[in-house]
């Protein structure tokens, strides 16, 4: 007589240690084998797109940094580059200079955040806050020019709030020169050590194929070994006047597109952002960083797709614009978003603990995937 | 030796044994487990760049009593689907399963709790107390994540026991004795005298059993940790996957028991291993009170001593658990039956072979 | 078996590394500053608490057309004339009454972009972050100077005044409209 067995669903609900945000999963369980993930987005949903038609150009740019709270740089250049698509206008080159020095910044602080909380939902606490301090000189950095940690409505359109603070190159030397040997610390601490690469090698396999299929982008993609960066591949702001790699996955201790794989992508790429901020504070021009602030923003009609290598992926605005000082429509194409679709493809056949370890690599922020 | 003393005191027996076995859990095990918290809270901060507790007390030494305070006065929830005998009595038997450990340890020469011939094979009986106990926790929560927990951990635990016991009979086999305390006096003189350098008897096979007793200590050391639930070892307990493991439903005074009896368990498996292979209450210098001729400070150093490496060995655990990362289920099954087993057999038998010589 | 040796070796050597790296650590001084005895050092362009300083306020309302929150609201007063209310600090004469200027701190996002359009820069950000409330309420703070007596008395007085000027404009269409209903007679 055989056993009847049934399969269980398993709840990891809105509120888990480890799930990045306010996201539910719903797990269909086999055992210890998961059959389907569900996850279940919208609860923090903030209705960004609509409140942006209510509002002018400059006033939606605090509501754009909101979305990825831990990369907002990125965010706002983004829209930025967009809306100055729209209106035709030239940035002075020390503005573009500024504007990818603080984007790499940004690029390191995000990926200190998504290894350090990737380390901890593994088990090891320590990398966390080691991580952590390192974050904090790049937010003093950031302080020290605009005056906020997180939320800086620093990039607008068509020019900064502010120009550099007189220390800011010295500070920035600095950092970069502290923050080399602490990479390889890292890579000491967890890459390399042996019960992380037995969590993580093999697991969450993302094929190429399925990969583009899903829309992925960003170090998902450049995990699973194809060599796809907008910063090289379709160039904008100055990028293309700087001399740097990118990384991709090769699957040194497992499969190629494994978790590993996606965190070593990320590690690597803090190394190659850091050679962008060295040539860039070199090559630092003079200039007058609000002399192209328009004074009025009134695009004439029109629309234009921008897309920026979001530390996470792909970020794009799609800005619909009718002639008067309100924006007709934003949307935002949200990289979180896309990836969070793929957790069910690569989930199949992985236990519980799994879950967390993709989940992790995958690299989430919920403020952008629900907006 | 502190027996004859307390009976000489009271001239009941009854009493004397009454005082003699209360002694360890006053003295020793609740102010160490007050202070194995701090340290582990001052230990994991400094070695991530912080400062820790440093309010309650000048630099938080004060924080565990102010912590067992606050659970003391948590109310008492037990749901209505709880079973309530089991629910109530787990924590209890997971205490007393760690107890009981340390009334065969030999603190000193003067005190044993009981100079039993047993010694070892008592305390791996009596662990077996926990397993009990944790499984009762968890069946009696009534929650998915808590028997998930639960299950994990007692087949952890069951499972390492094993290399623990392989481990134990090699060190059986060279001495021939069971007893604590004669492992412990035949390990007197200084430190080259100590198991893990071979053993007390000179010539060829002392040498050559070294590179084994290490390897020995190695695997005892790694199961032991298996056993107390600790990082990297530490499913049961794991935050980020099942919410808080099988204490998840415990509130106050019955979450303050499980909280101990780990930290008074990691100290009886450090106790094991220094009597095992360190030379458990023997100093490695010599002794003051041989040097001064004051034949009763000699017991006072003994307890210093055993307390000093049984501190350093938690410390090495407490390291551990800041540095590693956490190990899923089946990896941890594998590393116990696919390495840790095979190779302390194949160490028993060389060991055994050496012997032989 | 190769494999097998390798991964023990492997497990025990990085084991041992990631130990090392955390036992230096022990000895590297702490990055924590005490926090209400030691308050850390903020630059000076930090952005926390807007202050209004109404001796230079125009009542413009720029700032509050900047707001993306609409946490500002500002109600203002034509002053009759005659009456004085002084020069700001870059020698612009004030013309209005400001009545109301209310900024709701809960609802202020920190972004700045009403520091940025102020004509006599009277409005700017402090770096004061202590500033919690127990009552939500508290947190709606009031710049005006005038007492609400003053503000009654200056609505009062313009009331009046236009009042007056209305009543006047009346008297006036009366007197010139009855010569041309004499005339259209």
């Amino acid at each position: 007589m055989a056993l009847k067995t049934e399969q269980m669903i398993l709840n990891m609900g809105p509120q888990h240690p480890a799930t990045h945000g306010v996201l539910r999963l719903e797990l269909e369980l086999e055992g210890e084998i998961i059959q389907s993930v569900q996850p279940h987005i919208g609860y923090l949903h903030r209705c960004f797109e609509k409140h942006a038609e209510a509002m002018t150009y400059p006033q939606v740019i605090p509501y754009v940094d909101r979305m990825d709270y831990l990369a907002s740089m990125y965010n706002e250049f983004g829209y930025v580059i967009g809306v100055e698509k729209l209106l035709g206008i030239q940035v002075p080159e020390r503005v573009e200079y500024i504007r990818v020095i603080m984007g790499e910044l940004q690029r390191i602080a995000s990926h200190l955040v998504a290894i350090g909380t990737y380390g901890m939902d593994i088990g090891a606490f320590t990398p966390f806050l080691y991580c952590f301090r390192d974050r904090e000189k790049i937010l003093s950095l950031f302080e020290m020019t605009c005056g906020a940690r997180l939320l800086y409505n620093y990039f607008w359109v068509g020019g900064l709030s502010h120009d550099l603070h007189p220390d800011f190159v010295r500070s920035a030397k600095e950092f970069v020169k502290y923050f080399r040997p602490n990479i390889k610390e890292l890579n000491d601490l967890l890459t390399n050590n042996r019960i992380f690469i037995d969590r993580t090698a093999n697991v969450g396999v993302l094929p190429l194929e399925t990969a583009i299929n899903y829309g992925i982008t960003g170090p998902n993609l450049r995990g699973s070994g194809f060599k796809w960066d907008l910063r090289k591949d379709d160039p904008y702001s100055i990028y293309n006047k700087f001399d740097f790699d990118i990384p991709t996955g090769q699957g040194l201790v497992g499969t190629v597109g494994d978790c590993w794989d996606r965190y070593y992508v990320r590690i690597q790429e803090m190394e190659q952002s850091l050679r962008i901020i060295e040539q860039a504070l070199d090559q630092l021009p003079d200039g007058d960083v609000t002399s192209a602030i328009p004074k009025r923003v009134k695009p004439p009609i029109g629309q234009v797709y921008s897309r920026v290598e979001n530390p996470k992926g792909e970020l794009g605005y799609f800005i619909i614009s009718d002639g008067s000082v309100n924006p007709f429509r934003i949307k935002v194409r949200g990289p979180s978003f896309v990836h969070l679709g793929v957790m069910n493809e690569i989930c199949k056949g992985h236990m519980v603990a799994d879950v967390i370890a993709i989940l992790g690599s995958i690299d989430i922020v919920l403020g952008e995937v629900d907006r | 030796m502190i027996y004859n003393f307390f009976y000489s005191i009271t001239g009941s027996l009854l009493i004397a044994d009454i005082i003699q076995s209360l002694l360890p859990l006053f003295i020793f095990i609740l102010p160490f487990a007050l202070f194995a918290v701090w340290l582990e809270r001052k230990v994991s901060a400094h070695m991530q760049d912080r400062l820790g507790p440093m309010r309650v007390g000048s630099h938080g030494w004060l924080q565990t009593i102010a912590d067992i305070m606050k659970l003391v006065q948590k109310e008492d929830i037990v749901a209505t689907e709880n079973d309530k005998p089991l629910f109530n009595i787990a924590p209890v038997l997971v205490f007393v399963g760690t107890y009981a450990a340390f009334a065969a340890i030999p603190f000193s020469s003067a005190y044993i709790g009981s100079n039993i011939d047993l010694g070892i094979f008592f305390i791996i009986a009596v662990s077996g107390f926990v397993v009990a106990g944790i499984l009762m926790a968890g069946w009696s929560s009534n929650n998915k994540y808590s028997l998930l927990g639960a299950m994990r951990s007692a087949a952890q635990i069951i499972s390492y026991e094993i290399p623990t016991i392989l481990v134990i009979i090699t060190i059986i086999m060279i001495t021939g004795t069971l007893n604590l305390n004669t492992l412990s006096e035949m390990q007197t003189g200084h430190f080259w005298n100590w198991m893990i350098l071979g053993g007390p008897q000179l010539g060829i096979v002392k040498f050559l059993l070294i590179p084994f007793m290490i390897i020995g200590f190695v695997i005892i050391y790694i199961s032991t940790l298996a056993e107390v639930n600790r990082t990297p070892f530490d499913i049961p307990e794991a935050e980020s996957e099942l919410v808080s493991g099988y204490h998840t439903e415990y509130t106050g005074m019955k979450f303050a028991m499980f909280f101990l009896a780990e930290y008074a368990n990691m100290f009886a498996v450090s106790a094991i291993v220094t009597v095992l292979f360190f030379g458990g209450y023997q100093s490695p210098i010599g002794y003051l009170g041989n040097l001064l001729h004051l034949k009763w400070l000699i017991p006072i150093e003994q307890l210093f001593w055993f307390t000093t490496k049984g501190i350093f060995f938690v410390f090495v655990q407490m390291w551990l658990r800041w540095t590693l990362p956490r190990l899923r289920v089946d990896q941890l099954m594998a590393a116990c039956w696919k390495y840790l087993i095979p190779i302390a057999f194949v160490n028993l038998i060389i060991i055994g072979l050496i012997t032989l010589l | 078996m190769r494999e097998y040796l390798n991964n023990i070796w492997t497990a025990l050597v990085t084991i041992m590394i990631g130990m090392k790296v955390t036992f230096k650590h022990l000895f590297v001084p702490a990055v924590t500053i005490q926090y209400p005895d030691v308050k850390p050092q903020l630059p000076e362009r930090e952005r926390n608490r807007l202050y209004v300083n109404m001796d230079d306020c125009i009542g413009c309302d720029q700032c509050a057309r900047a707001c993306p929150v609409d946490c500002i609201s500002i109600e203002t007063v034509k002053a009759i004339p005659g009456e004085d209310l002084g020069k700001t600090s870059n020698d612009k004469r004030k013309a209005l009454w400001v009545t109301k200027f209310d900024i709701d701190f809960a609802k202020c996002c920190y972004c700045q972009l009403c520091v940025f359009p102020c004509p006599t820069e009277c409005i700017y950000m402090t770096d004061v972050y202590e500033f919690s409330e127990f009552e939500r309420e508290n947190l709606l703070y009031d710049f005006v100077t005038l007492t609400p007596e003053e503000r009654e008395e200056k609505k009062k007085n313009y009331a009046q005044f236009e009042a007056q000027k209305a009543a006047e404009k009346a008297a006036k269409a009366a007197a010139s409209n009855k010569p041309a209903e004499n005339k259209g007679q």
